[in-house]
């Protein structure tokens, strides 16, 4: 296959290797793309007068980044953000808690067949649903307010963390595994002496990571009635009142820019 | 045909790199540039083509000062200087061919370039090059699937289809074992004399600047502290280049790899084209 | 010193040194007190009746969602087909901004270092703030409907891939870049050359690690008028329809399970 190449190398005839090498494959995927994006742009319907109306209140939002509103709604704000937080913590410690044992649990190398089956298995539903659709389903059963949104996200970061870290486990360092096996140490003694020292600086860094990722969200249950900053944006914008949303916003961002810089901080003195 | 005046290099942390180099190169000659770790050899010919500025001084090739050209010139000169890396600095996911075609980047425009559509003489004189080099059998290959005498081969290709008139070597040997590091100094000297290009050589291993060479700079501390030919080389300056040290068996070295490489010298180009691949 | 001597004369060996230790014990405390009164504030913002009730509405939940009504699935197959729809436009849309973005602001080929700062607020901004709120915003903005769905997605992936990304372009070999820019290259060449194949791999695997994400944030964007499966699931859920609801959840599991499954695919492939 490349000999006829060399030869017509050898006459300056020469082209890029082509990505796919069989050129009616190659054809049939870019016929086959080609037809989704057609079909799929085809499937979007635009109502231009609506937006035309839209594009006024477009320009009314960005210019309220220029002046943001923290005063009007304040107290509004300081209660959602109190409980985005208070929300985000709680979850976070309670999440990474029981994903600990949840993520042993999972890990192949370590758990035996039925235990690795039920733990995936809940990694699976956890991961699955957005976080909003197992808040809606916590407000039913527990309640508007915070509580529902903390075990919302304290269950989203059961399946994020344990599966993480039952991947971390599956490629940790067997040697050490088995030379404190050879010890003679439990099952128990095992896990403390090889694995936790293995895999703790990056659970740390993803648990930081998740506590971001929490207050984040926590900025979004609310919509749903779950607690949180949530609740006071979707108001402030159903009534467009963007400056206040914009303040909102604003918050949200320097909140989370905060919190990326402590992670760091914390992640550089763990490693 | 190189002139280095008076250049000084301090980078921003404070070091003092190169201090007051004076130079001059010929044309055609084979220069190796020894010295220690940290003498300022690397530096040196990063100045040449400005991949590193210089604090100050000034260096004229061919009477173009090459000290504050703009960005365009310097494109324009960058193509007759090339430069061969220690680690090869191919890109290692393009093919052998796209790498040693990137040797015509500083010719051809942006466009032509991104698709790939080089010029028929350029893709000629590519193949004729990788074939000299004794690769063109692996003219698909991807670059990571190359050995470390075949990577520095294709190095050397995409080098000499800049056109250039002087070559920049930086460490041409340093990752690679003692054979395939001859045929690799014998492949730049070889072709130096084929083409008549003058060569910077930065080199740690003594022996081989000796054998290689038509001169040699001892740099220390980013000064020049020794210029001849390598007949001069004796164990007294190897000392003031490098420090004390038993100098006896870098010359005793010297004299058994050069009988080594008699009955080599004489079929020096079937060698070439499997040598990577034993 | 971790090794000290008792009152006998002989050596105590311990982990750590007793002010680290001490240290470390008041760090737990401070954790656990703040903890403890995030926990208070939770739960006062919470009605214990409804939580007591929880277990008897979460089953009575279940026993409305089954037995599915299946005969409600054929109605959906349009919104589904929507919302892979706006995932995969949304990535799209999102790639081709956040490409440019990350050049930009990876420290070795950004123009200029105010250049750099502008394109690290455009990646801190997109990743703050949930494809939900985007998706909020643009409703108002543009008027509910896929459309909007698509331009929240692409909003929010800026930030991801974009971070990501730039990230990628920061830990490349620099010698190949040193090699092309030797060969006279300009700077569009070095980029394509030398830049660009050495990130290639991590750019793809990102993108289509992003789009597995948004066919799972694309499910919940209809709750806010933004088009796909949502908007169903928003009306069952206010007309009280569990059995749809359920049928509407088995629909969202399977299509995310399966962008799982592909894009777990690729990106092995590609690496």
């Amino acid at each position: 296959m490349s000999a006829p190449r060399e030869r017509l190398a050898e006459q300056g005839e020469w082209r890029r290797l082509p990505f796919i090498g069989d050129a009616r494959l190659r054809w049939l995927l870019a016929l086959g793309v080609l037809l989704y994006l057609v079909l799929a742009l085809a499937s979007i319907s635009v109502n231009w007068a609506r937006v035309a109306e839209g594009m006024s209140r477009g320009l009314n939002f960005l210019a309220a980044f220029a002046q943001p509103d923290f005063v009007s709604r304040r107290s509004d704000i300081v209660n959602g953000l109190l409980e985005s937080l208070t929300m985000t913590l709680t979850s976070t410690v309670i999440g990474v808690a029981l994903a600990i044992p949840v993520g042993l649990g999972a890990a192949r190398n370590i758990s035996p067949l039925p235990i690795y089956l039920v733990c995936r298995g809940i990694i699976t539903v956890s991961r699955t649903f957005q976080e909003i659709i197992i808040a809606i389903l916590f407000v039913v059963m527990f309640g508007f307010g915070p509580l529902a949104g903390m075990i919302t996200l304290a269950f989203a970061t059961i399946g994020f963390m344990a599966k993480l870290l039952a991947e971390d486990i599956e490629d940790l360092d067997w040697r050490q595994v088995e030379a404190v096996r050879a010890t003679g140490a439990s099952w128990w003694q095992t896990i403390n002496h090889a694995v936790q020292p293995q895999v703790m600086p990056r659970l740390i860094g993803l648990s930081m990571y998740r506590l971001d990722i929490n207050f984040r969200e926590s900025a979004v249950i609310g919509i749903v009635g779950a607690g949180g900053i949530g609740a006071t944006l979707n108001t402030s914008i159903s009534r467009y009142e963007y400056d206040t949303s914009a303040a909102i916003l604003l918050i949200i961002i320097a909140i989370v820019l905060l919190c990326e810089y402590c992670s760091s901080h914390v992640r550089r003195w763990t490693q | 045909m190189l002139t280095l005046r008076a250049v000084t290099k301090r980078y921003a942390t404070g070091d003092l790199a190169l201090n007051d180099i004076h130079l001059s190169l010929p044309r055609g000659q084979v220069m190796a540039l020894i010295g220690p770790s940290g003498a300022g050899k690397s530096t040196l010919i990063r100045c040449v083509n400005r991949l590193v500025e210089p604090s100050s001084g000034s260096i004229e090739l061919e009477g173009t000062d090459l000290t504050g050209l703009s960005v365009g010139r310097l494109r324009e000169v960058r193509r007759v200087m090339a430069m061969i890396f220690q680690e090869y600095a191919l890109v290692d996911r393009l093919t052998v061919m796209e790498n040693v075609l990137s040797g015509r980047l500083g010719y051809v425009g942006f466009w032509r370039s991104f698709l790939r559509r080089y010029p028929q003489a350029d893709v000629v004189e590519a193949f004729r090059l990788l074939e000299r080099v004794g690769l063109a059998h692996a003219l698909d290959k991807r670059a990571d699937a190359l050995s470390g005498g075949q990577r520095q081969r294709v190095g050397i290709a995409r080098a000499l289809l800049q056109d250039p008139r002087l070559l920049l070597v930086d460490e041409p040997t340093a990752s690679l074992d003692p054979k395939t590091s001859r045929q690799i100094m014998r492949l730049i000297r070889e072709l130096c004399a084929e083409r008549d290009l003058a060569a910077i050589i930065n080199i740690h291993d003594v022996a081989l600047a000796r054998q290689f060479a038509d001169r040699i700079v001892g740099l220390r501390a980013g000064e020049i502290v020794f210029d001849g030919t390598p007949a001069e080389l004796d164990a007294e300056i190897l000392t003031t280049i490098y420090g004390e040290e038993d100098w006896g068996s870098v010359e005793g070295d010297e004299e058994g790899t050069a009988d080594d490489s008699t009955p080599a010298n004489t079929t020096p180009a079937p060698l070439l084209a499997v040598g990577g691949e034993r | 010193m971790p090794v000290s001597t008792n009152e006998q004369g002989q050596p105590i060996w311990r982990l750590r040194t007793s002010r680290a230790q001490w240290l470390g014990y008041i760090g737990w405390l401070a954790g656990a007190s703040l903890f403890l009164l995030c926990w208070k504030l939770i739960s006062d913002n919470t009605m214990w009746v409804f939580v007591q009730d929880a277990g008897r509405q979460g089953g009575d939940l279940i026993s409305r969602m089954l037995p599915p009504q299946w005969s409600y699935a054929h109605r959906l197959w349009k919104p589904m087909w929507d919302t892979i729809n706006i995932a995969t436009l949304g990535t799209l849309l999102g790639i081709a901004m956040a490409f440019p973005v990350a050049f930009l602001a990876a420290r070795n080929t950004t123009p200029h270092p105010l250049v750099r700062s502008i394109a690290l607020v455009i990646i801190v901004a997109s990743r703050s703030i949930n494809s939900l709120i985007w998706a909020m915003l643009l409703v108002t903005i543009l008027g509910p409907g896929v459309l909007a769905g698509i331009i929240a997605i692409a909003l929010r992936s800026i930030g991801f891939i974009g971070k990501l990304l730039y990230e990628a372009i920061e830990e490349i070999h620099p010698t190949p870049v040193e090699a092309i820019s030797a060969t006279g290259a300009s700077r569009m060449q070095v980029m394509n050359y030398a830049v660009l194949p050495q990130v290639m791999p991590a750019f793809a695997g990102i993108s289509v690690y992003r789009w597995d994400i948004n066919i799972r944030e694309s499910t919940v964007l209809g709750l806010v008028g933004a088009g796909g499966i949502g908007l169903q699931l928003n009306s069952a859920i206010n007309s009280l329809a569990w059995n749809q609801v359920s049928v509407i959840f088995l629909m969202i599991f399977v299509t995310v399970l399966v962008s799982e499954w592909v894009s777990v695919r690729v990106r092995r492939a590609i690496i």
